[in-house]
């Protein structure tokens, strides 16, 4: 049990840091998805792997921790919603750009623009 | 009583940034004046706390009434304070710069996302709980991410992408920490965890290095340490500059982490760690200080500049802050306060060049720019380099004097660092000011100019009480190196 919920958040890390490393937004974004699915697994496995175990004191004779589990709860709902301000985000820089590559073009912010001008500025 | 006063810089902004969305969505003038109250009263505050912190031992306000360690503190002490002082102060000096340029009109619902960012950033300060930091450290982040991209197209947008996925690696690593120290210590409260480390299990100590280590990497992805700099000198640039201006001190959050970890939780007379962390941070801080001055070299745009400064800073500010003694810790909070006020008067002097098509310092069509904007860059700079008079000299000297590791080593990067920031920024002066060749742009309003005056007058003030504020400061780091009280104040159970 311990070996198999280890090498779940192994895989999923290993997955999650493969993907972050590409150059356009779509893996890098999935790639933090599965790094949170990864950290949430460990919060859990934090309280001590246990099966059959409610969280509440006195219900059964070895109750589990339940600190982590409302750990992971906010973890759950932070990394979500940040998940949902990044693909917003990406969405926007695809739609003002024209790709979704990562990086950025070459002296981009350190040199006159050629054209089109920023509006905000 | 200070007791219910210690929530109020949390729960203010919170109150006032909604009340902001709600009835500030149709009118500027309403969400202006609810973000100038908010601010004022926040500054107000925070003089309160100092003063209440200055002189009695930390004071603990329970959420819930819950008791340590179970419950969640905050816990004000002489170091919170004086950030919450400090945050106050810029961001209320900043937001005038805001109204005074129309950055806030120039998309929606700034007003919301600059009070919650500053509830983000003065619940990082007083929270005693570490899982409790990361949570503002999201709320201030979140916050971060609107602001930035505020009133942005493109590149801007593009820059924003970059600095939210750094961050969300860097949370993810902070839960990974979290999740590690919990399971050894069964506790995630600061002062709870500083008095279990001390008799933790000789079999947990490789495991418990890990977790400090990954922490440490986090506040340093938050402080810009090399080599997790990358997301900043993009993100400052391409910020827009009141906004690049506040977070000059969300930088020094990282730094502050890092104080209150390495002071609190894994001091250098720690069995677990013992000087892990001062023995790392103190090379990434001078390669970061001289990367930074590198950047202010080799930078071709201003917000380029001003971002490479902040890292410089940054550089200083760790290089100090690596050695854990009462000294240098003095050192490193009169450099972090000047450094707060320095980094935010730069980003407001670049922005009104920019806005003014002062942005390039290569290009053509260089405009020529008014006297008043020069005059002001002129003294930015000296902060920035850290010239006398202002106050970035005698933060030098306290981090020169301080400073632990070699002195073949530490000295010749810090002066060299101030030299190559010298020469930078006087180039960019010239270029700038000196040789334009477009026309004539209209000259600066006064209204623009009354923040970063008055940015200035703060710095003239640290540099004419720099006595008085070393021993204040001196007193700050006594108690930051003595944490018993700290932990006493949280009441554990077992009178740890």
């Amino acid at each position: 049990m311990e070996i198999f919920v280890a090498a779940t958040v192994g895989l999923l890390t290993a997955v999650g840091v493969y993907l972050m490393l590409r150059l356009r937004s779509f893996p890098v974004i999935l790639g933090l998805t599965f790094l949170s699915y990864a950290v949430n697994l460990f919060i859990f496995a934090a309280g001590r792997i246990r099966t059959a175990a409610a969280p509440i004191v006195g219900t059964t004779d070895t109750p589990t921790d339940p600190l982590p589990q409302a750990l992971v709860l906010t973890a759950i709902v932070i990394s979500f919603g940040m998940t949902a301000v990044i693909v917003m985000m990406a969405l926007g820089s695809y739609l003002e750009l024209g790709h979704d590559r990562v990086d950025p073009d070459q002296g981009e912010d350190d040199t006159p623009a050629p054209a089109g001008k920023e509006t905000g500025a | 009583m200070m007791g219910n006063w210690i929530i109020t810089p949390v729960v203010l902004p919170a109150l006032l940034a909604a009340l902001s969305l709600f009835i500030g969505r149709n009118s500027i003038t309403v969400a202006r004046l609810l973000s100038v109250t908010g601010s004022l009263a926040l500054l107000a505050i925070a003089l309160m706390l100092l003063m209440a912190a200055s002189e009695g031992p930390p004071q603990v306000y329970r959420l819930g009434d819950w008791p340590a360690p179970f419950g969640i503190v905050l816990v004000l002490d002489r170091l919170s304070a004086l950030m919450l002082l400090l945050t106050a102060g810029l961001a209320l000096l900043v937001l005038g710069q805001a109204i005074a340029t129309g950055w806030d009109r120039r998309g929606r619902k700034f007003h919301a996302l600059w009070l919650f960012q500053l509830m983000g950033l003065n619940g990082a300060f007083l929270t005693g709980d570490a899982f409790n930091l990361f949570v503002f450290f999201e709320v201030l982040l979140i916050a971060s991410y609107g602001l930035m991209v505020h009133g942005g197209t493109g590149p801007r947008i593009r820059a924003g992408v970059q600095y939210i996925a750094v961050n969300l690696l860097g949370s993810t690593l902070f839960l990974f920490a979290l999740a590690t120290i919990y399971s050894l210590t069964g506790t995630l409260n600061m002062a709870d965890l500083a008095a279990k480390l001390p008799v933790l299990p000789e079999g947990d100590h490789g495991l418990m290095r890990a977790a400090a280590v990954m922490l440490m990497l986090v506040f340093a992805i938050k402080g810009a340490l090399v080599p997790l700099h990358f997301w900043l000198p993009g993100t400052y640039a391409q910020a827009p500059g009141v906004v690049a201006a506040l977070f000059a001190v969300m930088t020094k959050v990282g730094a502050y982490a890092a104080l209150r970890f390495g002071t609190l939780v894994f001091p250098t007379d720690l069995a677990v760690t013992g000087p892990l962390i001062a023995d790392l941070m103190l090379p990434a801080g001078l390669i970061t200080l001289a990367l930074g001055s590198i950047g202010i070299l080799g930078a071709r745009s201003l917000p380029r500049l001003a971002a490479y400064a902040a890292l410089a800073s940054m550089g200083t500010v760790f290089t100090a802050l690596s050695a854990f003694t009462p000294a240098s810790t003095t050192a490193t909070l009169y450099y972090m306060a000047h450094s707060t006020l320095a980094g935010g008067l730069l980003f407001l002097v670049t922005d009104l060049a920019r806005a003014r098509g002062g942005e390039f310092l290569d290009g053509p069509d260089r405009p020529r720019l008014s006297g008043r904007l020069g005059v002001l860059f002129f003294l930015a700079a000296i902060a920035t380099a850290g010239l006398p008079p202002l106050s970035g000299f005698p933060g030098k000297l306290m981090v020169l004097q301080s400073a632990s590791g070699p002195m073949a080593l530490v000295w010749p990067v810090v002066l060299g660092g101030g030299f190559l920031a010298l020469i930078g920024l006087s180039r960019a002066g010239s270029a700038l000011f000196w040789a334009p060749q477009g026309e004539a742009m209209a000259p600066l309003p006064l209204s623009q100019a009354i923040a970063p005056a008055l940015l200035l007058a703060g710095l003239v003030a640290l540099t004419l009480g720099a006595g008085p504020v070393q021993d204040w400061l001196g007193t700050t780091a006594a108690a930051l190196h003595n944490p018993a009280p700290y932990i006493l104040a949280n009441d554990l159970p077992g009178g740890a």
